[in-house]
């Protein structure tokens, strides 16, 4: 039976040109730039110095608490110092910058292709192992993996949900792990039952992907408790509260986290990623990244080093197209516009696309002709032209009371409104302003 | 090289507009225009002509003169207002009336407010409202269909007039049914051989572009299925207590402006609810209305004023019928 979730959702062209593209590994070259802050929490504090001699691998900087990640060396080589870097969006940040020299790995590493089947590890071994290997939630958000499998007291985990679904347009990086690296995928998912302490997961994947489903489906005959649930492609579907809904069909309470409904869930990367933590002793300074576009001469799927400069990985595409208007660092729904070429990627930089001018532009706005179409898109409920009316206005007791605090940012509101009103734009301005406004005493 | 373009998310758009929307319209409301030609013949293109093209040019002037500010006709809003306003009319109208109406459905019905998207009402309704006051003899009388054109007859009783004629000189239903005026069989009224407003006669053309509308997800199916559900329920309840006073719900699906109502006039996006419980609400009491006036009123038909009454109820629907939240406690 094909799932989704009801409310709301749109389709756009699913564009995933890149499908094909086996993954390929990228080495950097020159100088590589290691931003301390790689995840959503306090930036990680530089324990290497200038001048240190360091190997692929070798842990640089050290979790500053607990909502918090190492930061791991993507490359060997020496350290050129900290030093403040412009990421994607031209904003400074203090990055280690090192010098590449060879490609040395630390020894601790297992670099063999053999799998490693192995499941004995407690759950203490495997939390403790992701802690270590500075493990983020690869899908976009970077939260620390290891706060999200620790379970708040008084609520008790059910299952492990395991996003397949890459909706947005164009990616296809999560498609080929599935494809390439099915077994390892599905050990990291026995790992993190382990870890939870759970006996069922789910991995949900967009009926778009059927060869990753065929493959995944056979291969979790040899595993117990692994059930490969087949999506109806749908975007947001991939949403945190939209794939639990999909799969299980609980709904996430308002104001309320996924735990609610027993389900932790978790990325493809993400999951390879504690494979290679846990059985591979290798910490994550590497991530796939899709590189697409229309124009783009080579559509690739590269395993990229944390760190590359964007160039680096424009260039291994055969260079930037003559027409590119607007390169983004995401997908087309979700990602954010780029305005820096040489900054480097980071640990949740899961795909770069090129537009071409064409395409970068929005259409005009014209009136609101209130044909209701953002409300059917809605997948949280919300009433999109009101709140970006109210939002206008700045009027924040109504956003509140409107719910603006449910709006998950997904753009469905814009994408099918056909005055090409800047719904979502709007919103999330609303959204912030509401956030922070203090409720004066009536 | 370029320069790159940075904008917040989402980066890429669906296929709708506007135009897009208005222009699906226009093709949805064909079948009907190319029946209206075919039993009117060159009074229907007259019609027509004046009614689009007037809309089209008091907009433009309105816009750039009163408004000052950039005429937005492109987006075909007021061919879809002229067609419609044609539709609503008798096809021998002259034409300085049609000009009145154009002018107050746009003027009065759109521009007023603010135009296209801030109008509580549906401006082709408006239009015609106004004509059916202002000149209720030149609105309400119809030419036959040509086919059905004889020496002595050129004008005729839509059928919802000769059933409320018959009723008020105390015939039953089968008495008038039985009549000489009542010339037409449910056939004719499928396919558009009856008198009628222009756009109206013909069931299956007005069904045709329901059709495509809802292939090209320009409407949902919400509006005119439960217009019509209401309308075979409440009319089907009367018809079952007394069949002598009240003619059944088939007849009420195919006659008068029952269809192009529920399809086309209802289904406006500006003047109806924004979700999808406030628009079954909307549409049972415009069924609901539509069949009080047709049989306790004075009118023979309760379309549109059934329609504007409930424009008026549309702000307090959506203030009651908020969509769900996802994950909404109760």
């Amino acid at each position: 039976m094909i799932k989704t979730f009801k409310k709301g959702g749109v389709h756009p062209h699913e564009n995933k040109i890149s499908r094909n593209a086996a993954l390929e590994q990228l080495i950097p070259e020159g100088i590589i730039r290691i931003f301390l802050s790689q995840h959503i929490g306090a930036p990680a504090e530089c324990i290497v110095a200038k001048g240190d001699k360091i190997k692929t691998g070798q842990l640089i900087a050290k979790a500053n608490g607990f909502v918090s990640a190492n930061v791991h060396s993507s490359v060997s080589g020496t350290v050129l110092g900290i030093e403040n870097i412009a990421d994607y969006q031209g904003i400074k940040k203090p990055a280690i910058c090192i010098q590449v020299e060879g490609d040395e790995w630390e020894e601790s590493i297992d670099r063999s292709d053999e799998i490693n089947r192995d499941l004995s590890k407690t759950s203490e071994d495997i939390l403790a192992k992701i802690t270590e290997a500075g493990l983020v939630g690869l899908g976009g958000a970077t939260f620390p993996t290891h706060v999200k499998l620790t379970v708040p007291k008084g609520k008790t985990a059910k299952a492990i949900i395991i996003n397949g679904a890459e909706c947005e347009p164009y990616l296809t990086s999560d498609h080929r792990v599935m494809l390439e690296h099915g077994e390892e995928l599905l050990i990291g998912v026995q790992l993190l039952k382990k870890a939870v302490n759970v006996d069922k997961a789910y991995i949900g994947i967009e009926t778009n992907k059927q060869d990753a489903i065929d493959n995944l489906k056979k291969i979790a005959e040899k595993y117990s408790g692994i059930e490969i649930v087949s999506l109806k492609p749908k975007y947001p579907q991939g949403g945190e509260k939209q794939l639990i809904k999909s799969i299980t069909g609980l709904e996430v309470p308002d104001r309320a986290l996924p735990i609610e409904t027993g389900c932790i869930v978790s990325n493809i990367c993400t999951t390879f990623a504690v494979y290679e933590a846990v059985q591979k002793n290798k910490p994550l300074f590497e991530n796939s990244v899709t590189i697409t576009g229309k124009n783009l001469k080579a559509q690739k799927n590269f395993i990229v080093r944390v760190g590359t400069p964007l160039s680096q990985l424009i260039n291994a595409t055969g260079g930037m197209p003559e027409n590119t208007g607007k390169i983004i660092s995401g997908g087309p729904m979700m990602g954010r516009a780029i305005s820096n070429l040489e900054a480097p990627t980071l640990k949740g930089s899961g795909a770069v696309l090129f537009i071409a001018s064409d395409e970068a532009r929005r259409g005009t706005k014209s009136n609101c002709i209130r044909c209701s179409k953002c409300v059917s898109a809605c997948p949280m409920g919300l009433q999109p032209f009101l709140l970006y009316k109210l939002a206008e206005l700045n009027m924040l007791e109504e956003l509140k009371d409107n719910s603006v605090h449910a709006c998950i940012e997904c753009g469905c509101c814009l994408y099918t409104c056909p005055a090409n009103l800047p719904l979502v734009d709007y919103i999330r301005l609303g959204k912030t302003r509401a956030m922070k406004h203090i409720v004066k005493p009536k | 090289m370029n320069k790159l373009i940075i904008s917040p998310s989402p980066h890429v758009h669906g296929e709708f507009s506007t135009k897009r929307l208005m222009r699906d319209v226009i093709i949805a409301l064909l079948p009907a225009l190319l029946v209206s030609f075919y039993f009117f013949g060159l009074e229907a293109v007259k019609v027509v002509c004046v009614s689009v093209s007037s809309c089209v040019v008091f907009e433009y002037l309105i816009q750039r003169f009163l408004l000052e500010t950039t005429p937005a006709i492109h987006d075909l809003s007021a061919i879809v207002t002229g067609l419609l306003l044609a539709f609503n009319l008798p096809s021998n109208l002259p034409c300085w009336i049609i000009v009145a109406g154009s002018l107050v459905a746009i003027g009065v019905g759109k521009m007023v407010f603010g135009g296209l998207g801030n109008n509580p009402f549906n401006p082709a309704l408006v239009g015609r409202v106004f004509l059916l006051i202002a000149r209720p003899v030149e609105m309400t009388t119809w030419p036959l269909p040509l086919t059905l054109v004889t020496p002595d007859a050129t004008t005729g009783a839509t059928p919802l007039a000769i059933i409320k004629e018959g009723l008020k000189n105390g015939l039953t239903i089968d008495e008038i049914k039985a009549s000489s005026d009542y010339t037409f069989s449910y056939f004719e009224t499928l396919y558009g051989q009856i008198g009628g407003s222009l756009g109206e006669i013909s069931a299956i053309a007005l069904l045709l572009g329901f059709g495509y509308l809802l292939v090209r997800k320009v409407i949902t199916w919400h509006i005119p299925i439960t217009i019509f559900l209401s309308v075979v329920i409440f009319s089907g309840t009367l018809h079952l207590i007394n069949p002598d006073r009240f003619i059944d719900p088939v007849f009420h699906l195919l006659t008068g402006g029952m269809i192009l109502g529920a399809v086309y006039m209802a289904t406006d996006y500006v003047t109806s609810p924004m979700t999808h419980k406030g628009m079954i609400v909307f549409a049972a009491g415009i069924g609901i209305i539509t069949i009080l006036i047709r049989t306790f009123g004075s009118y023979p038909e309760g379309m549109s004023f059934a329609i504007l009454f409930m424009n008026a109820l549309v702000p307090l629907i959506n203030k009651y019928m908020k969509p769900k939240l996802f994950g909404e406690i109760k």
